[in-house]
């Protein structure tokens, strides 16, 4: 039944048990048998759950929710690793044949100032909600809009604005940077809008203030280590970080808004 | 026996020429002028397509929003998940579309069990979907011209889907989720994230608020509203194993429904064809493929039993690719239930493929041989990468292996034509609602549905309600609130009371196991009566054995699974009942017995032709069946064939 050839692993796990944000939080010892290397890393949770659960022991909490790799509510820092070491995965696409028997495998929440921990693995991302409130969008109203093929966009322009629109929101760039910056979120989002014709009329103000917000969130700056490039689980190039740079110097500068 | 309602359920659609039905119910929808929409507050549960564009249309006409979502930001809802695209009739293709065939593709891809009204209505607004996602800055895939590009989808002889790469309900939920958080940075909607719906508080007989669970602090809250719009998606995960995500629930509508709101065609589930196959005892979701994939892919099984040669060392000779062979002129893109069936048929009959010999071949070897692998790698990289992280398979190299999975819930709670139940004042928009799929959904016709329902239709509906019932404020000290909010919190002591010794994923398990046996692909009258008596008892089990631990003043992932879970429970026995009384096999229902020759589905429209809503009497009491007679003039009655 299983895909390719598919063994079992006994596993020690190190994992981040907190009650609560202003609990303090430390790192239990966990042996999981039997896992198998079909199964994804959060399926392996799902069987310490059960088997804590059996034992009368409150379950880990962790978030996640499509287990495909789209929606962005998982994340946990692996080994130091966040979402692991495979890139372009997320800790939900991760899977356990990755693993060797007998291996010890730490598991931490996302660390950062800005992402306040609310039980276990689980932290409170909502910073990055309130930087795209100050400016991560098109102001247009429904019913307000022209008819789509009247603007081309050429197939490179959308390309490029695809491949920084991909971001999932996850955390992990904030996760695996040492200043706990979020300019690579930050800056998928900037170059997405300021790259295609419909982002043009708001893109000195987008980008000013969203900047501003995410200084004031108590995220770091950017000191251009790559680590954020490399947790990616989307697989945002950090060339877009030298493009918010380039487009908050203009606004800066040159913005009339 | 089922009790019948004496009187016929109105879908109160307007009269006339079907292309200005929806013009004509504008014209005499009510209004609520721009100074006064300030004065009212609108609840919207859900933050997927329907809710996210709900949300962020009502607000900008100047309503005041609630917004509330079970995931930690309202840019993690399911919809974000959806893959392939988005149908529109813009007849950009110049090859024949319009708004009259998706309108008529829409319907006979339904079998003849959705409302025509409401169809043709989502056929004629869905062109400016996707102008307004575009104005927006959703990155659709373009031509090296600059003009939007198109591709192909099932159900359908024309190519009318929009897309962003693998991506596209990511893009459109994103795109919704800026527009939202454009009014929350304005003040006109305010976010409540993590918190789970538990009941709905009706007042005077008007829907009029919401009981939720804070799931951090466990807190219980009341709010009120003049308006609450219910956009919280399908119960796919009743099977336990779909492609949902797994915070998917029916806990919100169930409420509903327990509330007096009837539940209709529940039976109406789809089973997706293009899916990665269980690996085994552990799998807690299943992967969708996106159909789109079909556009190039090819579906074949060996010919021969017991073949053992690789996929590649097989000469095309001793190949069935059974969807050209059975449906010529569709081929690969033939609906998804009929290509589930079958998929299904070929694994039973012993040709599948893979160690457990269920699943089937989605070839891409011509296509890579045709157009290079680069251009496959555009369109499909990302899914092709999902699949090698998955099953540790190569698919540019070796064909992928599918097998059909519960995808999408056609079901759902009854709406009349302006999307309002039949308890005043709620409405219900995209998943959640019943209306617009029939019997089958077409590929790329969700996130199309739930656009619709929330940026041009609620925007205009909802304040002929408010305008016509001239609803006054409510305050949460009403006892209407109270009730409900002690209600709420006694099932949730109730389920930690129990302390029983298995958990709930022992449960979900076991029911999931009932539905996909007996309420699956393929359903009949004796599995079906099997399967209403099994879950009874598992729900009763339940209540006696289910372990929850931990309190309910802290955040408790496995609290919340258990309230999930207990109302899936009382749901599935529903969703059985629909299926045993509808005794005819059309779309995603197919009852064994109602069949052709070759395997096809026969339906039964001189006793069928209607919408089941169900009215609740009590748990595991009998409910009550309403019936809305569905008419079919502009889409006259016919076989539905793809061959």
């Amino acid at each position: 039944m299983n895909h390719a050839s598919s063994t079992n692993l006994n596993l020690t796990l190190k994992i981040w048990r907190q009650a609560g944000p202003q609990q303090v939080g430390g790192l239990k010892t966990y042996e999981v048998e039997g896992i198998s290397t079909d199964m994804s890393f959060l399926e392996m949770l799902d069987v310490l759950n059960q088997q804590l659960i059996a034992k009368g022991e409150e379950p880990v909490a962790f978030d996640h929710d499509c287990r495909e790799g789209i929606c962005g509510t998982c994340g946990v820092v692996i080994n130091g690793q966040a979402h692991g070491p495979d890139r372009g995965t997320t800790t939900c696409q991760l899977h356990m044949r990755r693993f060797q028997n007998g291996d010890t495998i730490v598991i931490e929440p996302w660390l950062a100032k800005a992402f306040p921990i609310v039980r276990d693995l689980v932290v409170d991302r909502s910073a990055f909600d309130r930087i795209i409130q100050s400016g991560g969008y098109v102001s247009v109203n429904t019913g307000n809009a022209p008819e789509a093929n009247t603007t081309l966009v050429p197939h490179h322009v959308q390309q490029d604005a695809m491949r920084a629109a991909a971001c999932i929101g996850c955390g992990a760039c904030v996760a695996s940077c040492k200043n706990a910056s979020a300019m690579l979120f930050v800056s998928a989002k900037v170059s997405h809008l300021a790259s295609i014709p419909q982002g043009q009329s708001e893109r000195s103000r987008r980008v000013l203030n969203m900047v501003a917000t995410m200084d004031a969130e108590h995220f770091g700056n950017c000191t251009n280590t790559g680590e954020c490039e490399a947790a990616c689980p989307a697989k945002i190039e950090l060339t877009n970080i030298a493009k918010l740079n380039r487009e908050y110097m203009t606004a800066l500068m040159y913005s009339k808004e | 026996m089922v009790t019948v309602a004496d009187t016929p359920l109105d879908g109160r659609c307007p009269d006339g020429n079907i292309a200005s039905r929806w013009d004509q119910r504008k014209r005499d929808l009510k209004l609520v002028a721009p100074n006064n929409k300030r004065k009212y507050t609108i609840i919207v549960v859900g933050t997927g397509l329907a809710g996210g564009s709900a949300a962020a249309s009502l607000a900008e006409l100047g309503y005041n929003v609630l917004s509330f979502c079970i995931q930690d930001t309202p840019r993690r809802a399911h919809s974000i998940a959806a893959q392939g695209g988005i149908n529109a009739a813009k007849n950009y293709q110049n090859d024949g579309d319009s708004v009259w065939r998706l309108f008529y593709d829409t319907v006979k891809g339904g079998e003849w069990r959705a409302r025509e009204s409401n169809v043709y209505r989502l056929a004629s607004v869905s062109t400016s979907i996707i102008d307004q996602c575009v104005a927006q800055g959703v990155p659709f895939a373009r031509e090296y011209g600059g003009t939007l590009a198109n591709r192909s989808f099932g159900g359908a002889q024309v190519s009318r889907t929009f897309y962003c790469g693998g991506q596209t309900g990511q893009q459109l939920l994103l795109g919704a989720y800026q527009a939202m958080m454009r009014q929350v940075y304005e003040g006109g909607i305010k976010v409540f994230n993590r918190r789970e719906m538990l009941d709905l508080v009706i007042v005077d007989g008007i829907a009029r608020g919401i009981v939720t669970r804070n799931l951090v602090s466990g807190k219980f809250e009341t709010f009120a509203a003049d308006a609450v719009v219910l956009c919280t998606g399908g119960y796919g995960n009743a099977y336990y194993l779909s492609t949902m995500a797994k915070t998917c629930n029916v806990t919100a509508a169930w409420r509903c429904h327990k509330r007096g709101a009837y539940f209709a065609n529940p039976c109406f589930t789809q089973i997706h064809p293009t899916c990665i196959p269980v690996s085994g005892d552990h799998q807690s979701k299943l992967t969708l493929m996106s159909e789109s994939l079909r556009n190039d892919g090819r579906v074949w099984v060996p010919k021969n039993k017991g073949e053992t040669r690789s996929p590649d060392q097989i000469p095309d000779a001793d190949r069935d690719y059974y969807l050209e062979r059975r449906y010529p002129s569709y081929g690969n893109l033939a609906p998804r239930d009929v290509s589930s069936r079958a998929a299904k048929e070929r694994c039973d009959a012993g040709y599948g493929v893979g160690s457990s010999g269920m699943s089937v071949y989605l070839d891409f070897s011509k296509a890579i041989r045709e157009d290079g692998e680069s251009v496959i790698r555009e369109k499909y990289g990302n899914l092709f990468h999902m699949y090698e992280r998955i099953t540790a398979e190569n698919p540019y190299k070796v064909p992928m292996r599918i097998y059909p999975a519960v995808h999408y819930t056609m079901g759902g709670l009854w709406v009349d034509y302006n999307l309002q139940s039949n308890l005043p004042g709620l409405y219900v928009l995209g998943e959640a609602n019943f209306s617009d799929h029939g019997a089958n959904r077409l590929g790329a016709s969700a996130l199309m549905q739930g656009l619709a329902d929330g940026y041009f239709v609620i925007p205009y509906t909802v304040g002929d309600h408010i305008a016509t019932r001239k609803v006054t404020p409510v305050s949460t000290d009403r006892p209407e609130f109270h009730a409900a909010l002690d209600a709420a919190k006694s099932r949730v002591s109730a389920i930690l009371n129990v302390n029983g010794t298995h958990s709930t994923e022992y449960f979900h398990r076991a029911l999931g196991k009932i539905m996909w046996d007996h309420v699956g692909m393929a359903r009949n009258e004796k599995g079906l009566l099997q399967a209403i008596s099994e879950i009874q008892s598992l729900r009763e089990q339940f209540w006696q054995d289910v372990k929850v631990l931990g309190s309910g003043e802290t955040l408790n992932q496995n609290l919340e699974h258990a309230g999930r879970v207990a109302d899936f429970l009382e749901f599935g026995e529903l969703l059985a009942r629909d299926a045993l009384h509808r005794d005819e096999s059309c779309g995603g229902h197919f009852r064994e017995e109602h069949q052709t020759e070759d395997g096809e589905c026969e339906r039964n429209d001189a006793d069928f032709s209607y919408v089941s809503a169900w009215e609740h009497q009590g748990v595991g009491a009998e409910s009550i069946l309403h019936q809305e007679p569905l008419k079919f003039v502009e889409a006259p009655l016919g076989i539905r064939s793809y061959k």
